[in-house]
C-alpha cells in the first residue's frame, strides 16, 4: 500500500485526500461535536470539586481518584468484568454454532436466517428488555407455567443470572453476525482440503476453521463484551435495584448522588478499561 | 486398479454423468479431458469422496470406496486452487497429512524435508503461502498431496493456474515426478495440449459422458466421434456420405479422398477430419484439391497458420505448415490432401 502511494503524482494523491476529507467531514463533524467535546469536558470534571447540588465546582483535587481505589467501588468494576466477561463467552459458545450453521445453508435461507437474527433490533431495546421482567416476574409467565406443573414459584428476577441472560439476549446478534461473515469467508475447500489429508471433521474445525476465524471471534467478543461491560439498562430493569454493574454507579453519581466530578471519574475508570482491551483486540487479530 | 464401473450423477435437469465407466491402472498417468461442464471434476471428486454418486460402484484395488468417507481413501487431490492452509507456513501445510495419521515427529520432519527437496523448495519451509509465487504454491500443493504417498493422486487442472512459460516447466516436472514416486496420476484438464503432453491415456468426455478413451497418438490420429475430433486439436471437417472404401462423397465438392475408420454402409451421413497440418498448398494451376483464396496467414515461430477460404465449405480450412508461410492473404491456391492423412466417421457417433 505505501509504496502504492508513493508512487502517485502528487496532485493526484493531494486531490485524493481532499476528496476523502470532503467525503470524511460531515461524520467528523458529527464525532468532534457531540463526541470528542463533551467526553473533553467530562473527562475534565475528573480533577474537580463537586458542586452542592450538582455540577462541579473549579476547583483542583486528587479526591475523585482516591475513592475510586476504594474497595467498594473496585469490586462493582469487578464485578462487571465478570459479567460482562461470562456474557461474552456463552455468547460465543451459542453464537458460533449458530454462525456455522447458517454460512452452510443454501443462498435463500442464509438470508432468511440473517433477517431473523437481526429482527429483534427492529424493536426498542427498552421494551425487549422489560418483556423479559413479565416472562421472569414472581406471577409471570413462566413462572404460571411452573406453577401448572407444580412447582415454584421462583425468583427469577433480580439476580446476577437474570442481568447475564437479559445481556446475552440483547447483544447475541452482535456476536453472531462478524462471525458469520469470517466463517462464510472460508474457503470451502480448505475443509475438504483437510479431510483429504486424512483429518476428522473435529480436527478440521479445531486446525483450520477456528483459526482461520479468530478475527471474528475477536470482533464478535468485543461488540458484545463493551456494551455489556458499560450496561446500565440491563442490570437496572433485571438486576433490582442495587448498582451492580459501573453503568449504574456512573448513572446513580450523576443523577441521584449529584456526584458528577466522581461519576466523571468512574467513566473514566470504564472507558480505560475498554481502551486496553480494544489495543489487546486490535495486537491479537494483527497476530491472527 | 481404480475400477469406475456405471457411475451417474445428476444435479436437479443436469446430467454431470451417464453411465461412466473406466478402469484406470496402476502407475498409470491418466487423464480426463473435456469442455468446462463436461462432468469431468464431478468424476473426480465421487472418487476424492466429496460427491456421492446416484449410481454405480468405485473401487480401489479391488475395495469399494464409496463406502468410506473422504478421510479414510489413500487418494489425494490437488485442488485447482490448491487450498493451502493460509495460516500455516509451507512446512506445516505439507506435514498436516502426516500429522494426522499421527506418525513420530521425527519421521514427520525427514519426510516434509524429502519431499520440499523433490520439488525444489527447501528453502521456503518457513514461508506463508502468501509469500509465494503461483507456481511455488502449486510445488507446495504438488508436495502436500504426495508426502502420504497416496495409491492415487488426483489433479484438478493443476496447471492452469500458471502463466505459459511456468506450465510448460511444470508440465515437465509433473511428469518427471510422477515417474519418480510411481503412484497414479489422475488430471483433470481442458486444455487437451495439456493431456496429450502428459497422460499416458485420455477419457475425452463430452455431456456426461465417456466418448473415447486411448493413447494420445491414437486420440489425435484416429478419433472415433466427431466430438473428439474437432475437441482434441485443431481439424477440418467435411460433411458427405460414405462411398465404399476411400473416401467420402461431398455435395458440393464430389469425392474428397480419406481412410474410414470403421465399416460404414455407403450412402451412410459422415464426417471427413483431416488435420491442418496434413494437408498441402498447391498452386492454382494444380490438378487435384479444393480451390480457395487465402484469408490469412498467421505466423507462430516454427509453424505458420494458413486459413484458405474454400467456396461452398462453411468454414476456413486450416493450414499449418513449417516455418514461416510463403503465401500471402488473397493468393489464389489450392488445398489437398492423401486419402491416408484423413480420417472418416459416422456423423451422428
Amino acid at each position: 500500500m505505501k509504496s502504492e502511494v508513493k508512487t502517485q503524482p502528487v496532485s493526484r494523491s493531494r486531490g485524493r485526500r481532499l476528496g476523502a476529507f470532503v467525503f470524511l467531514s460531515p461524520g467528523l463533524t458529527y464525532l468532534v461535536v457531540f463526541m470528542l467535546v463533551p467526553l473533553a469536558l467530562v473527562m475534565s470534571y475528573t480533577v474537580f470539586q463537586r458542586g452542592r447540588f450538582g455540577g462541579v465546582v473549579y476547583e483542583f483535587t486528587t479526591e475523585n481518584f482516591e475513592r475510586l481505589i476504594d474497595p467498594l467501588y473496585l469490586s462493582v468494576v469487578g464485578e462487571s468484568l465478570k459479567i460482562a466477561a461470562i456474557t461474552t463467552v456463552l455468547a460465543l459458545l451459542i453464537g458460533y454454532p449458530t454462525a456455522y450453521l447458517i454460512a452452510q445453508l443454501p443462498p435463500r435461507w442464509k438470508t432468511m436466517a440473517l433477517v431473523a437474527i437481526v429482527l429483534p433490533f427492529w424493536t426498542s431495546f427498552i421494551i425487549r428488555v422489560y418483556a423479559w421482567t413479565i416472562l421472569l416476574s414472581g406471577p409471570g409467565l413462566l413462572n404460571s407455567a411452573l406453577a401448572k406443573l407444580g412447582l415454584g414459584p421462583f425468583e427469577l428476577l433480580y439476580n446476577q443470572g437474570t442481568i447475564m441472560a437479559g445481556l446475552l439476549y440483547s447483544y447475541l446478534p452482535l456476536m453472531v453476525l462478524p462471525l458469520y461473515a469470517a466463517i462464510e469467508r472460508l474457503d470451502p475447500q480448505l475443509r475438504e482440503a483437510s479431510a483429504n489429508l486424512g483429518a476428522s471433521g473435529f480436527t478440521t474445525f479445531r486446525k483450520v476453521t477456528l483459526p482461520l476465524t479468530v478475527p471474528g471471534v475477536l470482533t464478535g467478543c468485543m461488540f458484545v463484551f463493551v456494551p455489556s461491560f458499560g450496561n446500565f439498562v440491563v442490570p437496572d430493569m433485571l438486576g433490582g435495584n442495587k448498582s451492580i454493574m459501573v453503568g449504574n454507579l456512573i448513572r446513580n453519581q450523576f443523577l441521584s448522588a449529584r456526584d458528577w466530578p466522581f461519576g466523571a471519574t468512574l467513566a473514566l475508570a470504564l472507558i480505560a478499561v475498554l481502551v486496553l482491551l480494544l489495543i489487546a483486540q486490535a495486537w491479537a487479530a494483527r497476530r491472527a | 486398479m481404480l475400477k469406475i464401473d456405471g457411475v451417474s450423477r445428476r444435479f436437479g435437469d443436469v446430467i454431470a454423468l451417464n453411465d461412466v465407466s473406466l478402469e484406470i491402472g496402476q502407475g498409470e498417468f491418466f487423464a480426463l479431458l473435456g469442455p468446462s461442464g463436461c462432468g469431468k471434476t464431478t468424476l473426480l471428486r465421487i472418487i476424492a469422496g466429496f460427491e456421492t454418486p446416484d449410481a454405480g460402484r468405485v473401487s480401489l484395488d479391488g475395495a469399494d470406496l464409496l463406502s468410506q468417507p473422504p478421510n479414510r481413501r489413500p487418494i489425494s487431490l490437488m485442488f485447482q486452487s490448491y487450498a493451502l492452509f493460509p495460516h500455516m507456513t509451507v512446512a506445516k501445510n505439507v506435514a498436516y497429512g502426516l500429522e494426522r495419521e499421527r506418525l513420530p515427529r521425527q519421521e514427520i520432519k525427514e519426510r516434509v524435508g524429502e519431499v520440499l527437496e523433490t520439488v525444489g523448495l527447501s528453502a521456503h519451509a518457513s514461508r506463508k503461502p502468501a509469500q509465494l509465487s503461483g507456481g511455488q504454491r502449486q510445488r507446495v500443493a504438488l508436495a502436500r498431496s504426495i508426502v502420504k504417498r497416496p495409491r492415487l493422486l488426483l489433479l484438478d487442472e493443476p496447471l492452469s493456474a500458471l502463466d505459459k512459460k511456468v506450465r510448460a516447466d511444470m508440465q515437465l516436472e509433473l511428469k518427471r515426478l510422477q515417474h519418480e514416486v510411481g503412484i497414479t496420476f489422475v488430471v483433470v484438464t481442458h486444455d487437451q495440449e495439456e493431456a496429450m503432453s502428459l497422460a499416458d491415456r485420455i477419457a475425452v468426455f463430452d455431456s456426461g459422458r465417456v466418448r473415447q478413451v486411448d493413447e494420445p497418438i491414437e486420440l489425435y490420429e484416429r478419433p472415433r466421434s466427431p466430438f473428439v475430433a474437432d475437441f482434441v486439436g485443431a481439424n477440418n471437417l467435411f460433411r458427405g456420405e460414405a462411398s465404399g472404401l476411400d473416401g467420402i462423397k461431398s455435395e458440393k465438392f464430389g469425392m474428397l479422398a480419406g481412410t474410414p475408420l470403421t465399416e460404414l454402409a455407403a450412402g451412410a451421413e459422415a464426417l471427413l477430419a483431416v488435420r491442418p497440418e496434413k494437408i498441402e498448398l498447391a498452386d492454382a494451376g494444380a490438378t487435384r484439391g479444393l480451390a480457395g483464396s487465402v484469408l490469412d496467414v498467421s505466423f507462430y515461430g516454427g509453424v505458420s497458420h494458413i486459413s484458405v477460404d474454400v467456396p461452398g465449405h462453411p468454414k476456413p480450412v486450416l493450414v499449418a505448415v513449417q516455418g514461416a508461410g510463403s503465401v500471402r492473404a488473397g493468393a489464389q491456391v489450392k488445398v489437398r490432401w492423401d486419402a491416408k492423412d484423413a480420417v472418416i466417421m459416422a456423423a451422428d457417433q
